[in-house]
């Protein structure tokens, strides 16, 4: 269908209020579900079992003890869910990692599962299971896996986008270049070279909402799922994929979420839930604990990278290289290459060359987190940049202004850029009190910038108008971040009724067209853009049903400020008719009234952010605390600001927890050390200072309202921000992510020696 | 009448050419012609690519027309969170 996604400026009345969200009172009051919280009769308890070895060839599996167990109902191995995935490396690799296959390649990675009437009945089968390893050489630091004699996570890896083609295998699965110009000769007209090389360890998203799920297989071959997701549509095709279902036949109803942040982007133990239950004939409950989603859910990379940056002396940028090695866990992914067409993405840059490299290591699957690849790479260039600034003893902020990407620039991954906002971060950046409020004892302040990609989807949308003019709007994006409360204004504004004569909901797979999964920023962006469209239709439907009322032309009915009016001196003294009016009549002027919209919701448009972070650092133990935290951020239209401001403070959040102390700390066993949030120290609000947020309004030309997503670009900049303000505080660089105490103290304490 | 760049993945099966002219009137009559072209790209064209024009990132809509001379770049499809 088409729609015209233009821009148009005009006043709101409902977008850019902040009423409450519809499923507030649910969540704070314990009512609403999660994944964990449905049941349904006869249920069994699934449990996993998972490799203790990070790299082991599985030589047998014996289950016969287990099935012997009373309680037990069904046992499920690689077996039980044949390769049905032809040839696509993706779906095979999401297949090997739900369960393994010849090789335990992490550990944590499931061998076999368990159904059984109760836990204590799952927990004790799961002992009589016989696995028979033989335990391989592994590899887990990203640049240990690059040398010559480390061990092969597969030994089948060919590194791809090489010309010739290497002839031995190797853990480098891909290599990928963007960039143009001449570097070298960038590099000799500058006057100021900064050059380093990085780290970052590996983090997890950190949901608070482990992966959970109810499935039940039916004889005729049908099937239900119940599930934490982020894109029940794409779990749906991804379990029917790999159980060999048909697609119609497989209702998946999302639940609530409590936080996915990219890590539920695709299956973990959806499709053993399902062949456990197909096995068993009964519904099974699979519940991820919390050392479960940290040894076998999907983290984001740890990385390498070097980064070399020229200017001359007034501050202009003649050169940028990278070179950016990012862990992929045991599968092939793009993270690397994201890195790369994402690090210099803010600058204007004349000559500019960055070469991602893909690592196989043996820990758990990388997934998504955020603007997945995009923060680790700001973090080394902004570093880069800010430590540059210092040598010119230039402001940083100005020398960033001064080479800004703006409309025009040829990006560093390729394509020239259209209006972009960049520039008006800056600028906000530079006349925020924040940048000139004094500073105290032991205190830096660090800036720095961030830009991700936006993009949109497949979406699909309902619009009903209920008999007494209230209106469901049920959509197929999954709500992470409030996106019903924006929807519902976004409806309201379009018909021109009440914010709260509109439900939202989340429709399921069966009673609504396939919709892509929340992310990359889409789910407000998408799904308003298909809501004004069915709003649209809709009204169409009214303006008609309006005419009929009156019986007069549809041509002599226009829609204003939610009602139909009767134009021209003919019909002009009719008292408008409202959407309750219309609605009231619908059973006699055609039935129903809804409206209905399938778009794709392409140009998104790219996305910028600036912070500014101060931080003060305790020089006798290396802690420290961010005492100012504030975000610029573009957002297009903020529907909903609050949630906005929510989008900005979570990214941020996530990325001060990121920077400071989160990280994936594995013994020599291979084995992750600290798969618990005793260990692994997410920030908690106490850790955390009010994070101040301005939000920036320049009108996305790709949207009827200027709507830009806003989800993701506020976790790019923060690494770098708090590096460059620790930096600054104890006047020595920090390189290395986390930047812990211990690593705070290690530094001064280098420093103090030399 | 545009010319295509391909990401450095495409080339080498596309007779090892970065850029493409094609006379296209529309993202989807450029893939078509292109994999017409080049039979090798129909794998990374299915579910694979994404298409900038004129520096708008396009991932799903094939209708999109391009305009004369426009510039193109093929890129991978992005993953987000």
């Amino acid at each position: 269908m088409s729609f015209d996604a233009a821009y148009r400026s005009k006043m709101f009345n409902s977008v850019g209020t902040r009423p409450l969200r519809p499923d507030g009172v649910d969540k704070v009051t314990g009512r609403a579900r999660y994944g964990a919280d449905f049941n349904m009769p006869g249920q069994l308890v699934a449990r996993v079992l998972r490799s203790p070895h990070a790299h082991a060839r599985i030589k047998s599996i014996n289950t016969t003890r287990a099935e012997a167990l009373k309680g037990v109902k069904a046992i499920v191995t690689a077996a039980d869910l044949p390769d049905l995935t032809d040839g696509d490396a993706e779906l095979f690799a999401i297949l090997d990692n739900c369960m393994a296959r010849t090789k335990a390649m992490y550990d944590g990675h499931a061998v076999a599962a368990v159904a059984a009437i109760d836990e204590k009945a799952a927990k004790a089968a799961l002992k009589l299971i016989e696995v028979d390893y033989e335990v391989l050489p592994h590899v887990i630091d990203v640049d240990e896996a690059t040398a010559s004699d480390a061990p092969l996570v597969d030994d089948s890896c060919i590194t791809g986008g090489m010309d010739p083609a290497p002839k031995t295998p190797s853990n480098i699965a891909n290599r990928a270049e963007f960039g143009h110009g001449d570097v070298d000769a960038g590099f000799d007209q500058a006057d100021i070279i900064v050059e380093r090389s990085y780290k970052t360890e590996q983090t997890h998203q950190g949901y608070i909402e482990p992966h959970a799920c109810v499935a039940n297989c039916n004889t005729d071959g049908s099937a239900e799922l119940w599930v934490c997701t982020q894109g029940h549509f794409v779990y749906r095709q991804n379990c029917a994929d790999l159980l060999g279902l048909e697609v119609s036949k497989l209702r998946v109803t999302s639940s609530e979420i409590g936080g996915g942040f990219g890590g539920k982007t695709h299956v973990w133990t959806e499709p053993v839930a399902l062949a456990l239950s197909r096995k068993a004939g009964r519904p099974v409950k699979l519940v991820m604990s919390r050392e479960e989603v940290f040894r076998a859910s999907g983290p984001t990379s740890a990385t390498s990278i070097d980064v070399k940056v020229g200017a001359k002396k007034d501050g202009t940028i003649t050169a940028a290289s990278a070179t950016l090695r990012y862990a992929s866990g045991p599968y092939a992914g793009m993270w690397a290459e994201l890195g790369a067409m994402t690090s210099f993405a803010c600058y204007d840059l004349e000559n500019v060359k960055t070469v991602g490299f893909e690592i196989l290591v043996n820990r758990p699957k990388t997934t998504a987190y955020r603007a997945p690849s995009a923060p680790m790479a700001a973090f080394t260039v902004e570093s880069a940049i800010d430590e540059l600034a210092h040598k010119i003893g230039m402001d940083a902020v100005d020398l960033r202004i001064k080479n800004a990407a703006a409309e025009g620039t040829r990006s560093s991954y390729g394509p020239v850029y259209g209006p972009i906002g960049i520039g008006p971060t800056l600028e906000a950046a530079k006349a925020h009190p924040h940048m000139s409020a004094p500073l105290g004892k032991n205190q830096g302040r660090g800036m720095a910038c961030g830009f991700w990609f936006n993009f949109g989807g497949q979406t699909c949308t309902d619009l009903n108008v209920n008999a007494d003019g209230t209106v469901t709007l049920a959509v197929g994006t999954v709500d992470v971040g409030g996106s019903r409360a924006s929807l519902s204004l976004i409806a309201a504004e379009e018909l021109g009724i009440e914010y709260t004569d509109i439900k939202a909901v989340i429709a399921d797979t069966a009673t609504l067209g396939y919709n892509d999964m929340t992310d990359g920023s889409r789910g407000t962006f998408s799904t308003s853009m298909a809501t004004i469209s069915a709003a649209r239709n809709a009204i169409e439907v009214m303006r008609q049903r309006a005419a009929l009322m009156w019986d007069i032309p549809p041509e002599d009915v226009y829609w204003e400020d939610g009602h139909a009016h009767a134009s021209g001196t003919k019909h002009g003294n009719r008292a408008p008719l409202s959407v309750k009016e219309i609605a009231a009549e619908a059973g006699n002027t055609g039935g129903p009234i809804a409206g209905h919209s399938e778009l794709v919701a392409d140009g998104a448009g790219v996305s910028f952010a600036t912070h500014i972070c101060d931080i003060e650092v305790d020089p006798e133990t290396g802690s420290s605390r961010v005492v100012r935290y504030t975000v610029i951020q573009d957002a297009g239209k903020a529907v909903h600001p609050s949630y906005v401001e929510g989008q900005y403070q979570g990214g941020a959040a996530q990325g001060i927890g990121w920077a400071l102390n989160e990280e994936y700390i594995y013994g020599e066993d291979g084995r992750l050390q600290n798969p618990g949030f005793l260990d692994y120290r997410i920030p908690v609000c106490s850790d955390l200072p009010m994070i101040d947020t301005q939000i920036l309004e320049i009108p996305n030309p790709n949207h009827p309202y200027g709507v830009r997503g806003v989800g993701e670009t506020s976790i790019v900049p923060p690494l770098a921000a708090i590096a460059n303000a620790v930096s600054n505080a104890v006047g020595v660089r920090m390189t290395h992510i986390p930047i812990s105490p211990p690593r705070i103290l290690a530094a001064l304490n280098d420093t103090a020696e030399s | 009448m545009v010319d295509v760049t391909l990401w450095a993945g495409l080339r080498p099966l596309a007779d090892n050419q970065k850029v493409v002219r094609v006379e296209a009137r529309t993202i989807r009559e450029l893939l078509r012609k292109l994999e017409e072209r080049y039979p090798g790209l129909r794998g990374p064209f299915r579910g694979e690519v994404a298409v900038a024009v004129d520096g708008v990132i396009y991932r799903n809509d094939w209708s999109k027309e391009l305009p004369e001379g426009a510039e193109v770049i093929l890129m991978r499809r992005l993953s987000g969170g």
